[in-house]
């Protein structure tokens, strides 16, 4: 399809003899937020870290079959610019701690040593920040080290780092876990607004935040994807028993 | 059971009391019309401020649950159903009530020959089987009884448009029934919509099990279109 950013067919991620993501075919839109839930274990994260090739970083790791970025696989395709086109933000906020706000924002591109020139990479700080909601909070502190924001600050920090690496998708892996209701408000907020630029794919555990954010949702179940729907369908009409059974409380 | 589960199993006990005492309401209203029983007719004027303490304990139990338990597929679609039963049987019992008012304060017994010429009596039972039958639905999550309860409405609301034609023979009968005949029609368009207030229950019924919605559909597409895949 030609809105499809992120594809996967009958895809499949091992570690050792784990099979963990079994024969996964998936299609995302452009511009959506799609929610990923289901039981420890399911595989979701292990998907997550597929879609950037994260999950090939640990020993042992396998995948097979088939998952486009666009028209390209992206098993194909140079891990390191797989990972320029797709952003990750982490469970816990995690900014480079001895790197002010500024250098955290460009770390993406200071450490892959592209250079370019200040002025442009001023813009590419405030864009970035302004993006992430987090610009008026810390425009005159730029120069602090990230480490003294507050956790919600912290992850709005990692999510323009994302950002100025100017992505198609941004991958979060359970991003709000970490922080209190306030901050996870905010950064629920920003999922809206980034949506207007990017494609978010959450991994959630938090059901209702699955359900506030979401356009559409999927529920993997022991490695398979047992259902992929509009978020509103999947929460008051489930057609799988099992997801029903997951969303409201009744799984064994 | 989880927390959630037991709540809703609460509310549905309460569903079902509620829906045994409306029932009830509706019998003994009956049974005061066809009797002229005045003090049975006062009792169920009584017995409707229990009905409204019903309907807004469900209510407020509703209001809760969405609140503390922030309930998704088939516990929100049971909540969402319970809301608008809980609305129906609250309407069914003002009908019994308004029913018994009028036998309060009515000075002129039945005739009970008219009261079987226009079918009341039958359509009184009926209307009462209908009420029984979407509460064994419900109970049972039965949505093929549901489903009859569609074809059965329209037998009350025949009765119901055949109605002006059958009072006037009453009338033409004796003029001096003229009061009695208004209350028998007056009840008829009663007993015509406790049917549709049944209809809409099976309709929430069959939406909290299936998740499908029938509503503003003709009864013959309720059957072909809400039926099973």
């Amino acid at each position: 399809m030609e809105h499809t950013v992120v594809s996967a067919s009958k895809f499949n991620a091992w570690f050792g003899d784990n099979h963990v993501v079994k024969d996964v075919t998936i299609g995302i839109e452009k511009n959506q937020v799609i929610a990923v839930m289901g039981p420890s274990g399911c595989g979701k994260t292990t998907f997550l870290r597929c879609i950037n090739r994260m999950h090939e970083l640990i020993p042992g790791a396998t995948a097979k079959g088939s998952l486009k970025l666009y028209d390209d696989e992206v098993y194909t395709m140079n891990p390191i610019y797989v990972r320029y086109k797709i952003g990750m933000v982490f469970q816990r906020p995690n900014p480079f701690p001895n790197l002010s706000i500024y250098d955290n924002v460009v770390a993406g591109y200071k450490l892959n040593g592209l250079k370019m020139a200040k002025a442009d990479m001023d813009v590419i700080v405030e864009k970035s920040l302004t993006s992430a909601a987090l610009w008026k909070e810390v425009k005159d502190s730029l120069h602090k080290k990230g480490t003294f924001l507050s956790g919600g600050q912290q992850q709005r920090l990692c999510i323009a780092r994302a950002i100025a690496m100017e992505p198609e998708v941004i991958l979060f892996d359970e991003p709000t876990s970490a922080l209190d209701p306030i901050s996870t408000s905010s950064v629920e907020q920003l999922f809206h607004e980034l949506k207007e630029n990017y494609t978010l794919i959450i991994v959630t555990h938090n059901m209702q935040q699955a359900a506030r954010v979401s356009d559409k949702t999927a529920f993997f179940y022991m490695g398979e994807l047992v259902e992929f729907d509009d978020t509103k369908q999947m929460f008051t009409a489930p057609t799988d028993v099992r997801t029903q059974n997951y969303i409201t409380g009744r799984f064994s | 059971m989880t927390p959630l589960e037991n709540e809703i199993t609460a509310l549905k006990k309460e569903l079902i009391s509620m829906w045994i005492l409306v029932q009830s309401q509706l019998n003994k209203a009956k049974d005061a019309m066809v009797q002229f029983d005045k003090d049975l007719a006062r009792e169920v004027l009584i017995k409707e401020k229990r009905v409204n303490a019903f309907e807004l304990k469900i209510d407020r139990d509703c209001e809760n649950i969405f609140a503390l338990y922030c309930p998704v597929a088939v516990d929100l679609r049971f909540l969402l159903a319970a809301l608008k039963i809980n609305t129906n049987l609250e309407r069914i019992g003002d009908i019994a009530a308004g029913i018994a008012l009028y036998i309060v304060e009515s000075s002129v017994n039945f005739d009970v020959k008219a009261l079987e010429s226009t079918s009341l009596i039958r359509m009184y039972d009926e209307a009462v089987n209908i009420l029984i039958d979407t509460r064994t639905a419900f109970e049972k999550e039965d949505t093929v009884l549901a489903r009859s309860i569609f074809k059965r409405d329209d037998v009350l609301d025949a009765i119901n448009e055949n109605a002006p034609l059958v009072v006037a023979e009453v009338i033409k009968a004796d003029m001096n029934s003229i009061p009695e005949a208004l209350y028998i029609l007056s009840v008829i368009r009663k007993l015509e919509r406790v049917g549709d207030q049944s209809k809409n229950i099976a309709e929430e019924i069959i939406f909290y099990v299936e998740a499908k919605i029938l509503k503003h559909l003709e009864s013959s597409q309720k059957h072909i279109e809400g039926e099973e895949d």
